[in-house]
């Protein structure tokens, strides 16, 4: 997997914080919703557990190519 | 100043609450055993403690006799006794089990139980105890059909899942008795899951041990312990709890009876304003000196972070102390914050909306029997809500 992956929060985002308590280096509650702090990560697998973790499953990672990465089924 | 600020026999939050929050927001505090700890009560510093890797829950657990609110000692037990990376990895086991996608496809089958339990009270006739006829078995059923757990064990677990919350209610010798007859129940469970696998969460977490090694064998018994008794309790006082709001709040209850699509904005309404614990907070111990509002934690030193108080914050609520089912900017915490945000909080969203729309909707005159005077509180223990509440229509 070479470049960076892509991160996202969608609007499904309910603010629980159990992101920026796991990754506080990649994400931060800003206005009552989380947004990562750099939306074009270096890969990094604590952003798959952590969009795995996310109760809402509003955290999308995606590699440089688009494929999808993270939340698993 | 002694903590906890009262008994937990009441559902208005005590003042000592807002005076901190005016006056000394990180104030020093006596926990009934093992000394001092810094309580929190800003919404903002709360929610600074929940996720801030400098506070951590593992730590807790270094010091037996730390400041806390049990007189038995403090040891390691499940997840809420853990950090990340270790916490993450076995939340992960379930995490996907309690998405807001999956809790919606049990709406039909919650609402089928709720639909049943009322039933069964309007055929026994008022007045009726609404604990053990609707708020407990709701949540019970739906936990015990999830995990695989048989609900004709209920009479069992459920006075075992209190022992395991009690602060005072009971001598620390039972309260270890009563952990480890509810382990050894389940480490039974999980034997004869273990030889005849089903479709559920406890054969599940089975297969990532066996196959995949992703939890030992204790970890495994303790957080299906962890799952059944957290699965199930919160759930069933708030059902009682908020039924009881509601009653005491006419005008917000005839509002809701007017446009029951408010129920969902309703339900968290009451989420903010009804405190559930009677301590609120589960301690952390700060890893490295830490500043909060203007208050210097110690490395070493406890802390309890305060939901209740963040949840009733002047700075962040307007009128917090008014039940107001159609408040709009509500960003309550009363699931937590953070990596230990409750697991089980969308599937408690669904049950609490299902118990309020199905009382509201079955009970169009439900009220309590008794006067406040005549309540029956449970007592010594980590929550606060009705041992039982007659109610009649």
């Amino acid at each position: 997997m070479n470049g960076p992956w892509h991160v996202e929060v969608t609007p499904d985002c309910i603010a629980s914080g159990v992101c920026v308590g796991t990754a506080p280096a990649h994400f931060a509650l800003v206005e009552g919703r989380s947004v990562p702090r750099n939306p074009s990560a270096a890969p990094d697998p604590l952003l798959l557990s952590v969009a795995d973790a996310c109760p809402m499953e509003a955290i999308r990672v995606r590699a440089a190519d688009g494929t999808a990465l993270a939340p698993t089924d | 100043m002694d903590y906890p600020f009262g008994d937990g026999t009441s559902l208005a939050l005590e003042p000592e609450y807002a005076e901190a929050r005016a006056t000394c927001p990180v104030v020093r505090v006596r926990l009934p055993f093992g000394g001092e700890a810094w309580l929190v009560t800003r919404h903002a510093d709360v929610r600074e403690v929940l996720t801030d890797p400098r506070f951590s829950s593992r730590e807790t657990t270094r010091n037996p006799d730390g400041p806390r609110f049990t007189p038995q000692p403090l040891f390691p037990a499940g997840v809420m006794s853990m950090d990340p990376p270790e916490h993450t990895r076995i939340r992960s086991l379930v995490s996907k089990a309690f998405t807001g996608a999956r809790v919606q496809a049990l709406r039909p089958r919650i609402t089928e139980i709720a639909e049943g339990l009322a039933d069964a009270m309007l055929e026994h006739g008022p007045p009726a105890d609404l604990v053990t006829m609707f708020a407990l078995p709701l949540p019970v059923t739906v936990i015990c059909e999830l995990l695989g757990v048989p609900y004709a064990d209920h009479g069992r677990f459920r006075e075992l899942s209190d022992a395991l919350l009690s602060t005072t209610a009971l001598p620390p010798e039972e309260i270890f008795a009563a952990v480890k007859e509810l382990n050894l129940y389940l480490a039974g469970l999980i034997e004869a899951r273990r030889a005849a696998p089903r479709d559920d969460m406890l054969s599940g977490l089975i297969r990532a041990r066996d196959q995949e090694d992703r939890l030992s064998e204790q970890e495994l018994v303790e957080f299906s312990v962890g799952l059944l008794v957290t699965g199930h309790e919160t759930a069933a006082t708030q059902i009682a709890n908020f039924t009881y709001m509601l009653a005491r709040n006419p005008g917000q209850l005839a509002a809701l009876r007017a446009d029951p699509a408010l129920i969902p904005n309703a339900v968290e309404e009451l989420l903010r304003h009804t405190p559930l614990g009677a301590v609120s907070g589960i301690p952390r111990v700060a890893t490295e000196d830490v500043e909060l509002s203007g208050v210097t934690i110690k490395a070493g030193d406890s802390v309890v972070p305060s939901i209740n108080s963040a949840n009733h914050d002047e700075a962040v609520f307007d009128n917090p102390h008014d039940l107001d089912v159609t408040r709009e900017s509500n960003p309550h915490i009363a699931f937590g914050h953070g990596v230990h945000f409750c697991l089980g909080a969308q599937l408690a969203r669904a049950e609490l909306q299902i118990a309020v729309h199905t009382l509201l909707t079955r009970f169009p005159a439900l009220r309590i029997s008794a006067d406040d005077a005549a309540l029956h509180w449970k007592k010594g223990l980590l929550i606060r809500g009705f041992s039982s509440l007659s109610v009649t229509w």
